[in-house]
């Protein structure tokens, strides 16, 4: 598939999975894999603890947008912002002719006693402000780390919880748009992120089943993260290999080499049986990401991820279903 | 670097661990490992978990929520139980014990915005698995309570928890409203109503309703709760309790990690233990000069994937050490002990048996 065709599928992307997958890397590859299709990427990061920024070199985000990785020649910019519920408050409420109160509203805690009340109405305040984003054609395609899952989940339900609990109101056409937005595959896809490992593969085939069935939202391609790259060629015995190449092994080096080479091996099939067990519990395509030997990243894997990413894109049969067709 | 007898030493004497760290580290494994090795000292240990994954609940006999703890059998001296904290009905248990009469209790299970704290308001999961902690370790059943905590992803955590659900339940704005209109507060008063009316505008009447009418039930419990919240505080800073950070190797985990132990210092507790699990073994200490130069004479024949494969890994071991730098300095002098990527995942007995073998050096 025709990876810009993929990335104009939907102008919102929502990356989700249980943490510890690599949510936040894969949201970071993913709008530097539509930069340099040329188009302009917005990451919108909802969680604070979120080490985005710092993937593109970069401070902190914050409310307001920052740039991330700027546009040169076909490459197109990558920016990004934090959608915090707090300010996404303020800011509905000065929308809305309420600036008087916005602030007694947080500093009375009022809003704890509010979000309570109706659960959902902080998660609605950040998908709101995303629709605005995506109405007012913020960028071509906009990227949002999504919390991790279970959160997830009650992130995207909370939008028809929401509309039991309030029924009338601001709040009530605002959680009514979202939903139009969250299930228009048109508008936006969920993209799951998992890791070739059991409880991962495990817990992202509940979270599937549940965004199809109780939110209705259309799933985009499966991303497993962290898959070892083959390597061919470790099956030969050291001592064997070095004969062949005619070069004397240094004391210590056979037993390493061999035992790095078992576990590479070893590691492999089990990640490869749990992403054939994956696609046998989930038929949705999947796109594979290379585990990366270096325990900190930054900007130059983001690229390798980015491509990565295309790479895979480019093997999905074409033409492809309009994504999220398996789940309609 | 081996920290088996430090860990030991804490199994043995400490009356409350609790294992904290960000999701997807193995918290709940090492939870179970260090119950698990606290009936192999001869205690009576039990874990409480929060989310298990469901085929480790499955063997622990613990898949369907009992808010109770369970036995599990096994050649050990001493005792292991285990429990699913279930949120709800530990804070249905708390309104029991604090209400004054029957009718209050019915007044709050049934009220909605009740049933909404258990599910959505941030910290109650966090509140409950402190009451729960201390409610085992005050039962006397036990003499070593291992608490799992929730994933911590947001800027309140464990310890904080039962502070702001009390100061929650105790809300302020609902006071101003409650207060007896004597005349100097009158003013007061009729602007917060003009607040509430503002309020209810824009998320609807009903929602506000039933808070109220939850916070009305609640009077005269709020006491019974801010002192049982005081009590949880005091045992999660008393001296039979230590926290065990766990994280993983990668950078993102650090820096959560290091994130965490901050918090717990600003709240004057100390690391006891850093457990890092998923670390990647390494397979050589050659100089990684001397390695490379190695590399590249394999280049072109057989050898080559071998050495590649060596460097690759030596690549991430070495990284990882990096990234455990400054965290071991952090909590130091606290013993850090590394558990090793494993090759499946753990989901029964023999599993947190080989974990223990990791953790105590066995």
């Amino acid at each position: 598939m025709d990876p810009t065709q993929f990335l104009r599928a939907s102008r919102v992307v929502i990356v989700a999975g249980k943490g510890g997958v690599g949510k936040t890397t894969v949201s970071a590859a993913l709008a530097r894999m539509a930069a340099r299709q040329g188009l302009s990427a917005l990451v919108v990061q909802v969680e604070r603890t979120s080490s985005l920024a710092s993937l593109f070199g970069r401070p902190p985000l914050t409310y307001v947008e920052s740039m991330l990785a700027p546009a040169a020649g076909t490459v197109g910019e990558v920016r990004g912002r934090t959608i915090t519920p707090d300010d996404a408050l303020l800011e509905y409420l000065e929308d809305h002719g309420l600036r008087r109160i916005s602030k007694r509203l947080v500093s009375t805690g009022a809003m704890d006693v509010v979000s309570t009340a109706a659960p959902g109405i902080k998660d609605i305040l950040i998908l709101g402000k995303v629709k605005a984003l995506e109405r007012s054609g913020a960028a071509d395609l906009i990227v949002i780390d999504a919390p991790a899952a279970g959160h997830a989940i009650t992130f995207l339900l909370s939008v028809r919880g929401l509309l039991d609990a309030v029924r009338v109101g601001p709040i009530n056409a605002q959680a009514r748009d979202v939903l139009e937005l969250l299930t228009d595959p048109e508008r936006t896809t969920v993209v799951l992120v998992t890791l070739p490992e059991e409880t991962p593969v495990n817990e992202l085939v509940e979270t599937a089943f549940s965004l199809e069935d109780r939110v209705g939202v259309s799933l985009g391609p499966v991303v497993v993260n962290g898959v070892y790259p083959t390597v061919p060629g470790l099956d030969i015995s050291p001592a064997e290999a070095a004969a062949a190449a005619g070069i004397t092994l240094r004391p210590g080096d056979e037993p390493a080499l061999s035992a790095a080479a078992s576990f590479r091996r070893h590691r492999q099939v089990l990640q490869h049986a749990q992403v054939e067990r994956l696609a046998e519990l989930l038929p949705i395509p999947q796109l594979r990401l290379p585990f990366l030997f270096d325990a900190s990243l930054g900007p130059a894997h983001v690229d390798v991820l980015a491509d990565a990413l295309a790479d895979e894109v480019v093997r999905l049969p074409d033409p492809v279903p309009p994504a999220g067709a398996w789940c309609r | 670097m081996t920290a088996a007898p430090d860990l030991e030493r804490l199994v043995d004497r400490a009356g409350i661990l609790v294992c904290c760290g960000s999701g997807g580290v193995g918290k709940t494994t090492t939870a179970a490992t260090l119950a698990l090795q606290g009936a192999r000292q001869g205690r009576r240990a039990v874990v409480v978990t929060i989310d298990p994954a469901k085929r480790l609940a499955d063997t622990l006999g613990i898949g369907s929520l009992a808010n109770t703890p369970i036995r599990i059998e096994g050649d050990w001296p001493g005792e292991l139980w285990a429990m699913m904290l279930d949120t709800k009905s530990t804070f249905d248990d708390l309104v029991v014990k604090h209400s004054t009469d029957d009718a209050q209790v019915q007044r709050i299970l049934g009220n909605r915005f009740y049933r909404n704290i258990s599910g959505a308001l941030s910290g109650t999961q966090e509140y409950m698995a402190g009451e729960k902690l201390y409610e085992l370790h005050d039962e006397g059943r036990f003499d070593l309570v291992v608490v799992d905590t929730p994933p911590a992803h947001h800027a309140l955590d464990f310890i904080d928890a039962s502070r702001r659900l009390t100061t929650f339940l105790d809300h302020r704005l609902y006071r101003m409203l409650m207060t007896p209109t004597r005349a100097y507060l009158r003013a007061v008063h009729l602007a917060a109503q003009a607040f509430v009316r503002t309020v209810s505008k824009v998320v609807g009447g009903e929602v506000l309703d039933d808070a109220l009418a939850f916070f009305s039930a609640f009077e005269g419990m709020e006491e019974g709760f801010r002192q049982r919240a005081e009590a949880v505080q005091d045992l999660l800073g008393a001296e039979g309790t230590a926290f065990v950070l766990v994280a993983s190797p990668r950078s993102d985990a650090v820096a959560e990690a290091r994130f965490f132990a901050g918090r717990l210092s600003e709240s004057n507790i100390a690391v006891a233990a850093l457990v890092i699990n998923r670390v990647h073994p390494r397979f050589t200490r050659d100089h990684a000069e001397s390695e490379r130069e190695r590399t590249r004479r394999a280049a072109g024949t057989a050898l080559e994937p071998l050495y590649t494969n060596l460097a690759d890994l030596r690549a991430v071991a070495d990284g990882e050490d990096a990234n455990l730098v400054e965290l071991a300095a952090q909590v130091a002098p606290a013993p850090v002990t590394r558990v090793p990527l494993l090759e499946d995942d753990v989901h029964d007995l023999a599993g947190l048996d080989r974990i223990a073998g990791h953790l105590f050096g066995r």
